[in-house]
């Protein structure tokens, strides 16, 4: 089995890192994590466990406000635009031993994640005191960024500070500079489901981490140059019919709360056929579109293979 | 003077005629002729009118005259009693663009719609130059159009990436013109298109088979001559650039498309072309071809231009920032785009209130008659305007509203739209109702 909290606590003592310790409810999210830890004792992080399309994995630990663009961190590692992904379930308790709700840079103290890239954001290091899971959710931890790359020193591995919002050129001529940091060895999780690349489970069971709900749809097969928030929850709308569902009643009831002071019952329902028709039908294409995008892509990788 | 149509009309009726005893290469020498007196014709019209408008698929400018346009063309325009057809056929009101007249001209739009109404299919097919990444306004609105074809018709729509066009007259590199035309293939699918109806297809990428079959047979029939008089060609054009009409052209046949495609391709399926009106002269000669090779000829409804924000003087142009409304502009900026538009407004307010808005100078008007979809609404405004009652920035912060609106559906929209969608909307396969 892999480190336990507690064995990870006793180790950072050994090596006389500062750090404190918080006890709370479990927690999955960071939302529910600022509620018990709050930001005066550091800054929190969230935590993202990835993997590219030939079974390397990265654990990308950001400042919850750092934008961390999939497509572009794709590029730079010399992925392509799509390459990188969220990692499933399985991934995190095989590699990383811990369960949802807990990715931390810590979970590289198990020998099973030998071979997970662990990535940092740069602006960790401008921060007093930086929190995560000590591969437990229901307990976080603060130490200083000196502490943590203590730590990672004592288990063989080099810390990594990356500018995460850095967008640099990726060419012929310019070679993407992250591209060091891929792992050399990929790593085959056993129990895995059906690889179909798009079908991207909307539900909040994606593997943990710890960004918000609708963060967990997959920015990097998104394109335009729209700000992630808005392509996360446009994504998440189309694919996941309760995000669908809510969109609609979004809107019904706004247009009934701004036009429903007085009018007549009948009015008001022609009011509203009348404005959300063409809305609802525009919404109901792209669903449509994405489900039958779906079912494309998983035709084309369901071809019997070649003997 | 023989007008450019009495002249296709003679020739045609030459050709069918002669094409039984003939073979066809005195057809088509016959045709080289009949294009040489024309041309003679043609060259001394053109010096007696001095026109400025300039109409051509590649340039736009001068003070475009809307009717003198259809009257050069030759095309027809659409009345009152062939949208009413067309709200009846298809059970519900038609688009804003149609209502307000902006798709304004036809050729053989009543024969597609007598076509439906005996059961039979028609396919819609539009297209796109990849010349940008950014797209504005004028350049959704084909689309748009295009969608709400195919959702009151229940059609399928073949659209065209020309990412061949934009290198050959653009001297973009192929590998730009492709990726640029992956992106526009994003914009163009959030405009609402049916995957299960809809196949979109670059034109590197499709040519080859029964689409190239049909190309050689189009060229064919084009002679240099007629080439160099409907598009102004001269002897110093690429080869390239003269290929490339047959290419815009095979799309129209529906033996141009793989077996799939189309689930009854037996016979011929008629085609309708949404376009803006500067692409008539390709159909044009799409049209002419058709018979002789025993095709359908496509019908067209055709398009004004889109006004840029400037002024009424031609169509938006990329290089000026202020002159369109981009789809990645922010809130902030189609405000300050909007202000910027040229207006009717008069110089004070008295005058505004004396003599009222001269509604056909102004852009935010004009937008909204495009964009608004309540009819009782514009009427207000153009009557408040028109009348001086009310003011130019009313109708600015109106437009303001109505465009952000689409422009951030749009993006929704488009934010949704996967590297796999693409590649579903892009892939031969057969389209179903």
């Amino acid at each position: 089995m892999g480190f336990s909290k507690d064995h990870l606590l006793a180790r950072l003592q050994e090596l006389q890192i500062d750090y404190s310790k918080y006890e709370h409810p479990p927690v999955l999210t960071v939302e529910e994590q600022a509620k018990y830890v709050s930001s005066s004792e550091g800054a929190l992080s969230k935590n993202l466990f990835l993997k590219d399309k030939k079974n390397r994995y990265y654990i990308v630990s950001a400042m919850t406000d750092t934008k961390v663009d999939m497509k572009v961190l794709s590029q730079r590692l010399g992925l392509g635009k799509g390459g990188i992904r969220m990692a499933p379930e399985e991934a995190l308790s095989e590699l990383l031993q811990v369960s949802l709700g807990c990715v931390t840079p810590f979970a590289v103290v198990n020998e099973s994640a030998r071979d997970v890239s662990l990535l940092l954001d740069q602006k960790f290091k401008n921060q007093a005191l930086c929190i995560f899971h000590p591969l437990s959710n229901d307990v976080s931890v603060s130490l200083n960024t000196l502490g943590l790359d203590k730590f990672l020193q004592s288990i063989g591995r080099d810390s990594v500070y990356i500018d995460l919002e850095a967008n640099p050129v990726v060419g012929r001529d310019q070679p993407p500079d992250l591209a060091v940091y891929v792992p050399s060895n990929s790593v085959v999780v056993p129990e895995f489901p059906t690889k179909t690349a798009s079908i991207q489970t909307a539900s909040k069971n994606v593997s943990a981490e710890k960004t918000k709900p609708v963060a967990s749809a997959k920015p990097s097969k998104l394109a335009g140059n729209v700000k992630s928030a808005v392509e996360d929850s446009a994504l998440l709308v189309f694919k996941n019919p309760e995000k669908f569902v809510e969109e609609i009643l979004d809107k019904t009831t706004a247009l009934l709360l701004s036009e429903g002071k007085g009018e007549n019952v009948t009015a008001l329902a022609e009011t509203f056929r009348k404005r959300l028709t063409s809305e609802f039908t525009h919404l109901a294409v792209m669903y449509k579109n994405t489900a039958y995008s779906q079912g494309f892509y998983a035709g084309t990788q369901s071809q019997p293979k070649r003997p | 003077m023989i007008d450019k149509t009495e002249i296709e009309r003679i020739k045609q009726v030459i050709v069918e005629k002669l094409s039984s005893i003939h073979t066809l290469k005195r057809v088509q020498k016959i045709n080289q002729l009949v294009d040489e007196i024309a041309g003679q014709e043609e060259r001394e019209t053109e010096s007696l009118s001095s026109e400025e408008q300039v109409v051509t698929p590649w340039v736009v400018s001068g003070k475009i005259d809307h009717d003198k346009v259809i009257e050069k063309f030759g095309c027809k325009r659409i009345d009152e009693s062939l949208i009413d057809r067309v709200e009846r056929l298809t059970s519900r009101r038609a688009h804003v663009f149609l209502r307000r007249g902006f798709f304004y001209a036809h050729r053989d739009l009543d024969k597609i719609l007598d076509c439906y109404e005996s059961g039979k299919k028609f396919y819609l097919y539009t297209g796109r130059g990849p010349s940008s990444e950014s797209l504005h306004l004028g350049h959704l609105i084909p689309f748009l159009f295009t969608k709400y074809l195919q959702e009151a018709f229940k059609v399928p729509v073949v659209i065209q990436i020309t990412d061949d066009e934009k290198k050959i007259w653009k001297k973009l590199e192929k590998e730009e013109t492709k990726r640029l035309g992956r992106e526009n293939v994003k914009d163009i699918i959030a405009c609402g298109f049916d995957a299960s109806n809809t196949f979109i297809f670059s034109s590197y990428a499709t040519v080859g088979g029964k689409f190239y079959e049909n190309v050689v047979e189009i060229a064919d029939c084009i002679t240099v001559n007629k080439a160099n008089s409907t598009f102004g060609f001269t002897g110093e054009v690429s080869t390239a650039k003269m290929i490339f009409p047959s290419l815009q052209a095979a799309p129209s046949f529906s033996s141009s498309f793989p077996h799939k495609l189309f689930p009854d391709e037996k016979k011929n399926i008629p085609c309708l072309i949404p376009c803006a009106i500067d692409q008539d002269p390709y159909f044009r000669l799409t049209r002419d071809v058709a018979p002789r090779l025993d095709f359908i000829k496509p019908a067209l409804i055709e398009s004004k231009f889109f006004p840029a924000l400037r002024g009424n003087n031609g169509k938006m142009s990329a290089s000026d920032a202020n002159s369109a409304i981009y789809i990645n502009d922010s809130a902030a900026d189609i405000k300050k785009k909007i202000n910027s538009a040229v207006t009717g407004g008069r110089d004070n307010l008295e005058d505004q209130k004396k003599y009222g808005a001269n509604l056909k100078e102004d852009i935010p008007f004009q937008y909204l008659s495009f964009f608004l979809e309540d009819d009782a609404e514009l009427e207000h405004i153009k009557k408040e305007y028109g009348e001086g009652r009310m003011t130019t920035g009313d109708v600015k912060k109106r437009l303001v509203q109505v465009v952000t609106e689409i422009v951030e559906r749009h993006r929704m929209a488009r934010a949704a739209v996967t590297d796999e969608m693409v590649d579903a909307f892009m892939t031969p396969r057969p389209l179903f109702e």
